[in-house]
């Protein structure tokens, strides 16, 4: 594999020559793929390593709310499916790692971000899973509020990031269908069964909204991610795609979604909807969600406590590779 | 005795079985419920490290194994439900504990990551025998379970083979605490070879445990000492889980995973 691009721009000049620039630019203009062997400015290379780190710590706290209900759900079918689901979420945090690593950061130092609270994740997964409707919720909302921001990410500039979210999307929408289906397994079920399911969607639903992030006039990031394609639309008009998506689906579930301003409007071609609380996404964001601490300390957790079987893998493989050295070595 | 071929033909699910008109007789019935009892327990029990594992590629595999293991009685609850007309979920989640028939190795929680890999151990090999064994069983749907759950369970044996190399050869605090894993569940194989009662009348249909003995009496004391360890000399317990005799673990474990479907006789999900 080509070296990682860090060591061209930790050279001299991280602005790089006027050649490298004007390629660079080619290849944004051009819709074609930066790779790890391209040069690339450091901007460039510090947004997409935030960018997709936090999406690997994403998944990887993600695991937990879901994980949540693995030892009760209700059916083995349904468990079944919820530990084939986090599972996935496991195998998107490993191939996301990977693809921040080729931008020259490693996965311990990845770690070591998430649990010392230096990197951020989305807050989404602050809030709690009280109810097994939350598995529904999660997949119809969460995950559906995750492929419409993804999507446009399979085409995103960096090619290694590109080629994770394609895998990535394709699991995601299998997800958001189980969710689904989840929520009209419930809908079609005894009273108590469908009050779980509505009340679910009544905690999910504004949350699942404002992922999409701040309203495009108070999200400074999003302009220069959108130039360098890196983020193809912007907060406002991925949200409002979803919400023209979720509409729709909430007719059949026979779920009502929590917004008295939701209706259609002719004029836009779209569904209006109410205004967000704001305040609460960065109440969230700032630390006092539901479960920020708890998130990240089982995080820690789980990791100190795997430190001596990783420290033991480690040990193994090197003298196992030692030892295969001084075994070819007698034998030529 | 009422059995489709096109179960036996194709890659045999719970759902396949479900969706035919096969019919378990009452004694295979009974035996393949002790069998999924013991697959269904640990499934839940390595569903309990999702999330928690030592490195990411750890949850994938132990989630793995268990999903593996989740399907193993899927297949074989949904067949001993079609004697008493009962789904698996009747099976799983409306038997009180001293109606389960889990072996207690299976029962025993994970405890660190070395008893995890040592119960792992254990019971892959077994599980690996037997289902050998009864992958030409006369009767063919357990012998298509059996033969679909081999190939998996061969996987499960090379997993925790590597682990107890990489863990037992590893640092010395690995060392040490692969080989409390080891002693904390030795105890518990002798039960996994005791006659099966479930099993006495069904010649060529069913294993008989005592028969899979030889082979991971050759196998896993081998395999402990080229990992560097002692094999466990302690005596056997008492066994008993067929029989409705279960260690203390048990019963806040199915405590745990029936408390959702209990709350809601009747729904489905």
């Amino acid at each position: 594999m080509a070296a990682p691009a860090k060591t061209t721009v930790d050279d001299a000049s991280s602005e790089g020559t006027a050649d490298q620039r004007r390629e660079f630019d080619r290849l944004i203009e051009a819709d074609m793929r930066v790779e790890p062997r391209d040069w690339m400015p450091e901007a460039y290379r510090k947004t997409l390593i935030r960018q997709i780190s936090q999406h690997a710590h994403s998944e990887i706290i993600g695991m937990q709310p879901e994980g949540n209900w693995i030892t009760r759900a209700p059916s083995l079918k349904r468990k079944a499916i919820l530990m084939a689901k986090v599972q996935d979420e496991a195998g998107h945090g490993l191939y996301l790692y990977s693809a921040a690593q080729t931008l020259g950061i490693d996965r311990e130092t990845m770690f070591e971000q998430l649990i010392t609270g230096a990197a951020k994740y989305s807050s989404i997964f602050n809030y709690t899973t009280p109810t097994w409707a939350d598995m529904g919720s999660i997949g119809w909302l969460v995950d559906g509020a995750a492929i419409c921001n993804q999507v446009p990410l399979c085409r995103a500039s960096y090619g290694p990031y590109g080629r994770a979210m394609t895998r990535i999307c394709k699991e995601e929408s299998f997800h958001q269908r189980q969710g689904f289906e989840i929520l009209l397994e419930l809908m079609r079920g005894t009273d108590a069964q469908k009050a779980m399911a509505q009340e679910s969607v009544n905690r999910w639903y504004a949350p699942a909204l404002m992922m999409f992030g701040p309203p495009d006039e108070d999200s400074p990031n999003s302009q220069r991610s959108m130039a360098w394609k890196i983020k193809r639309f912007s907060n406002d008009d991925l949200r409002q795609r979803f919400v023209d998506m979720l509409v729709p689906q909430a007719e059949v579930l026979g779920i009502t979604l929590p917004d008295p301003d939701l209706k259609w409007n002719e004029e836009r071609g779209h569904y209006d909807f109410g205004p967000l609380n704001w305040d609460e996404f960065y109440e969230v964001l700032s630390g006092r969600g539901q479960a920020n601490a708890v998130r990240v300390a089982r995080r820690k957790q789980a990791h100190e406590n795997g430190a001596w079987v990783r420290e033991a893998s480690r040990v193994y493989a090197d003298r196992e590779a030692a030892e295969r050295e001084t075994t070819q070595r007698m034998a030529s | 005795m009422n059995h489709s071929n096109h179960v036996v033909s194709t890659a045999i699910t719970a759902e396949s079985i479900a969706d035919s008109s096969v019919v378990a007789p009452e004694a295979v019935a009974q035996y393949a419920l002790g069998l999924g009892d013991d697959a269904l327990v640990l499934a839940h029990r390595l569903g309990e490290w999702i999330a928690n594992a030592p490195e990411l590629e750890e949850d994938v595999a132990l989630g793995n194994i268990g999903l593996d293991l989740l399907g193993h009685a899927r297949s074989l609850l949904t067949y001993a439900g079609t004697a008493w007309g009962q789904s698996e979920d009747d099976l799983a989640y409306f038997r009180g504990e001293p109606e389960f028939r889990s072996r207690q190795l299976f029962e025993q929680p994970g405890g660190d990551f070395a008893a995890t890999i040592a119960r792992q151990l254990i019971a892959s090999v077994y599980f690996a025998e037997l289902y050998r064994a009864l992958s030409l069983s006369t009767d063919p749907t357990l012998a298509a379970i059996a033969a679909k759950a081999v190939k998996e369970v061969d996987y499960h044996v090379d997993h925790s083979v590597q682990w107890l190399r990489r863990l037992g050869l590893g640092t010395d605090l690995s060392h040490e605490r692969m080989q409390r894993g080891l002693d904390l569940m030795w105890p518990f194989v002798g039960e996994l070879f005791q006659p099966d009662p479930f099993a006495t009348d069904l010649d060529g249909i069913a294993v008989d445990p005592e028969r899979l003995r030889l082979a991971f009496d050759s196998l896993v004391p081998r395999l402990i000492v080229d990992a560097g360890l002692t094999v466990p000399t302690m005596a056997a317990a008492q066994g008993g889980g067929r029989i409705g005799r279960h260690s203390e673990a048990l019963g806040p474990m199915l405590a745990e995973m029936q408390v959702l479907a209990r709350a809601h006789p009747g729904a489905t999900w």
